[in-house]
């Protein structure tokens, strides 16, 4: 009985199967190919770091081979957790993020709502400036705007250089142009009509975009949130000229001025510090991404 | 509930006028419909009436009051879009509610009225599901839903049914008819399908080019047509247009579609056409049910005449054929046993008692 099932199977299959699957199938081993070749490339660096972080300094200056731990040791990850001056880098790095995500999306959602709804006069040259402004490298940006508030201090007598929060200042001419231009992307592809109709139900500007707008567009919402907490996580030209103090310094820049001393590069703590602050972000990613829903907006009108 | 009034409305796209100083009166608890082709301005009226539109000239009356600068939430009017446009984050119980919860309405009262919505479209079920989880008819009528609890002045559809297969269609025209029997809500109905416009409607609003064409009861609209616009856009198959001229001859007018054929006018006609200069170039418009086939007895105005037909439809309860006459292709329905041939002879006759007579060049019926 099974063996004439089997027997009937047999052609069905060779008909199932035409030249559509021999495509596909020579799609997936490119596929494949190139996803190996990427996941190696990219996985390489934070690989060797881990290896790296685990050995003591003797065993890294030693000639044996890099890709292996002879002596594994938590030394590396105790002497930063333990270090104050460590922890101080990560909390600085957490509260600068935490308030430049903040403020980014307080500015940059209402400004992408009415950059793409609220048709008034200037708002597409406006909507193109903004996406422009992104476009200014930071290291070209980074010299005036440290005049810039070297003037104020002197104007007002408040002074910001060398002082964790003047990033606060900074950070979002990176991020807020970005966000906004996300935003903008994903408010655009709210059709108009749930709008006219919110505004035919009694609601105002305000609600249409809390009630509305923010909810539907939550995964482009997330995406800016990300993107933001990235960039400010990570930046590091900024806090390099704007703070000096040991107790100002965010961890990239902590790490880097700290653990070099001279010509003396203390490698496993450098490691160890550049994965714990990979964490937070990671973490973030795992985390946001079951929220991640693609098409949340199915269902709003046909299709 | 509330008459709606439009005074000399003009809305102008920069250069473009896409709506010409249209005059219109709604009267409380009618149901109106606007129709006509795609960019004939019916959805920006419809608009303007809702102030998701500004007017760039005129007024619009709603309940008497000039509406021109109030804004849509205070306009008192519902509307439902054809892509439904339902709050995709919301259930649809929420999504019904939605605006009377904006007003602060009492929780209990609130639901009183879903509930009541819910019940008339039959969707009691689904008070709980997303928008997504729903079927094209079940969003069609949670729209509906939305607009039915706010309990407005108005009710503003546009084009609710174009999303909707064939069948659902008719299903949904036949809701919507029943809904505004109980609710006697003032509507304004925005549809390119004249089917639609003739059956739901009190009066139908033709519009073409931004004016407004004609406006009439379905069977004013059908039977006595002021344009050859709306006579060929009301009714399908379309109303046939055959070019001809009239003539005496002893005496008496006749019409001349072609060399070989020719037609004594009926009397009650005759007196009517007897001023047309002879030489005007003129169209004789006549509908497809009033070409048959011809028969046994004769009729006062039925003329019976000889065609060749070209194409032959059956549809079953009847047969459309095409001939051509005069250089133009006529349609006409005949009996499905009448023996209608491809390509066959057929005699037929034109019930002349039923005919129009069109300006060529004016396109207005005479």
């Amino acid at each position: 009985m099974t063996t004439i099932t089997i027997d009937k199977a047999g052609p069905t299959r060779k008909t199932k199967y035409g030249s559509m699957s021999r495509d596909r199938a020579w799609a997936l081993r490119w596929s494949y190919f190139f996803l190996v070749i990427f996941a190696i490339f990219f996985l390489t660096p934070p690989i060797y770091m881990l290896i790296t972080s685990l050995k003591t300094s003797a065993e890294i200056s030693a000639a044996t081979n890099p890709w292996w731990v002879f002596h594994p040791t938590l030394d590396n990850y105790i002497a930063l957790l333990t270090s104050n001056q460590f922890l101080r880098f990560f909390w600085n790095s957490a509260i600068v993020s935490i308030f430049v995500v903040s403020i980014t999306m307080l500015i940059s959602v209402p400004a992408a709502f009415a950059l793409s709804r609220m048709r008034f006069w200037g708002s597409t040259v406006l909507g193109t400036g903004v996406f422009l402004t992104y476009l200014i490298p930071e290291t070209l940006l980074f010299i005036p705007l440290f005049k810039m508030f070297v003037v104020i201090g002197d104007w007002t007598g408040i002074q910001l250089i060398n002082r964790w929060y003047v990033l606060l200042f900074i950070y979002p001419t990176l991020t807020v142009p970005f966000c906004t231009w996300i935003m903008i992307g994903y408010f655009a592809s709210i059709p108009k009509e749930l709008d006219e109709a919110a505004i035919i139900d009694g609601a105002s500007w305000f609600q249409t975009l809390t009630r509305i707008f923010i909810p539907v567009a939550l995964p482009g919402l997330i995406a800016a949130t990300i993107f933001a907490f990235t960039v400010s996580w990570a930046q590091f030209l900024y806090p390099l000229v704007f703070t000096t103090s040991t107790d100002q310094l965010v961890m990239p820049v902590g790490i880097i001025t700290t653990l070099i001393k001279g010509d003396v590069f203390n490698w496993g703590q450098i490691m160890t510090g550049a994965l714990l602050g990979a964490a937070p972000p990671l973490i973030i990613y795992a985390f946001l991404m079951d929220y991640y829903i693609a098409g949340l907006t199915a269902g709003a009108t046909k299709g | 509930m509330a008459e709606v009034n439009l005074r000399k409305v003009v809305k102008r796209y920069d250069e473009v006028e896409a709506v010409r100083g249209i005059d219109l009166d709604i009267a409380d608890h009618e149901f109106v419909v606007l129709v006509g082709p795609s960019g004939c301005g019916k959805s920006t009226t419809l608009r303007m009436i809702a102030g998701l539109e500004d007017i760039s000239d005129g007024d619009i009356m709603i309940g008497g009051d000039v509406v021109n600068d109030v804004p849509p939430k205070d306009r008192d009017i519902a509307m439902v879009f054809q892509n439904y446009a339902l709050y995709p984050h919301m259930t649809v119980a929420e999504n019904m509610s939605f605006g009377l919860r904006l007003k602060r309405y009492p929780k209990a009262e609130i639901k009183a009225r879903v509930d009541e919505a819910a019940r008339m479209l039959d969707i009691s079920e689904l008070i709980d599901r997303k928008p997504k989880q729903l079927s094209g008819g079940q969003r069609q009528r949670v729209a509906m839903g939305r607009a039915i609890v706010r309990n407005p002045k108005v009710f503003l559809f546009d084009e609710p049914l174009s999303n909707l297969d064939a069948k659902l269609r008719v299903q949904m025209r036949i809701e919507i008819k029943k809904v505004h029997q109980k609710v006697r809500t003032t509507t304004v109905y925005v549809t390119h399908d004249q089917v639609e416009a003739m059956t739901l409607a009190d009066r139908v609003v033709v519009m073409n080019h931004g004016r407004i064409e004609q406006i009439g009861t379905p069977t004013e609209l059908y039977h006595s047509p002021a344009t050859r616009f709306v006579a060929s856009f009301i009714g399908s198959p379309a109303m046939n247009f055959i070019p001809c001229q009239i003539e005496d001859a002893g005496g008496k007018p006749q019409i001349r579609l072609s060399d070989r054929i020719a037609f004594p006018l009926p009397a009650a006609r005759a007196a009517r056409y007897q001023k047309i200069p002879r030489t005007d170039k003129l169209l004789l418009g006549i509908r497809p049910e009033h070409v048959t086939e011809a028969s046994a007895h004769a009729e006062s105005g039925v003329e019976p005449f000889d065609a060749v037909l070209d194409v032959t439809e059956p549809m079953g309860m009847e047969t459309l054929v095409y001939f051509p006459l005069h250089g133009a292709q006529v349609c006409g329905r005949v009996n499905p046993n009448a023996g209608a041939q491809d390509g066959a002879p057929m005699r037929l006759a034109m019930d002349l008692n039923n005919m129009h007579l069109l300006n060529e060049v004016t396109g207005a019926v005479l």
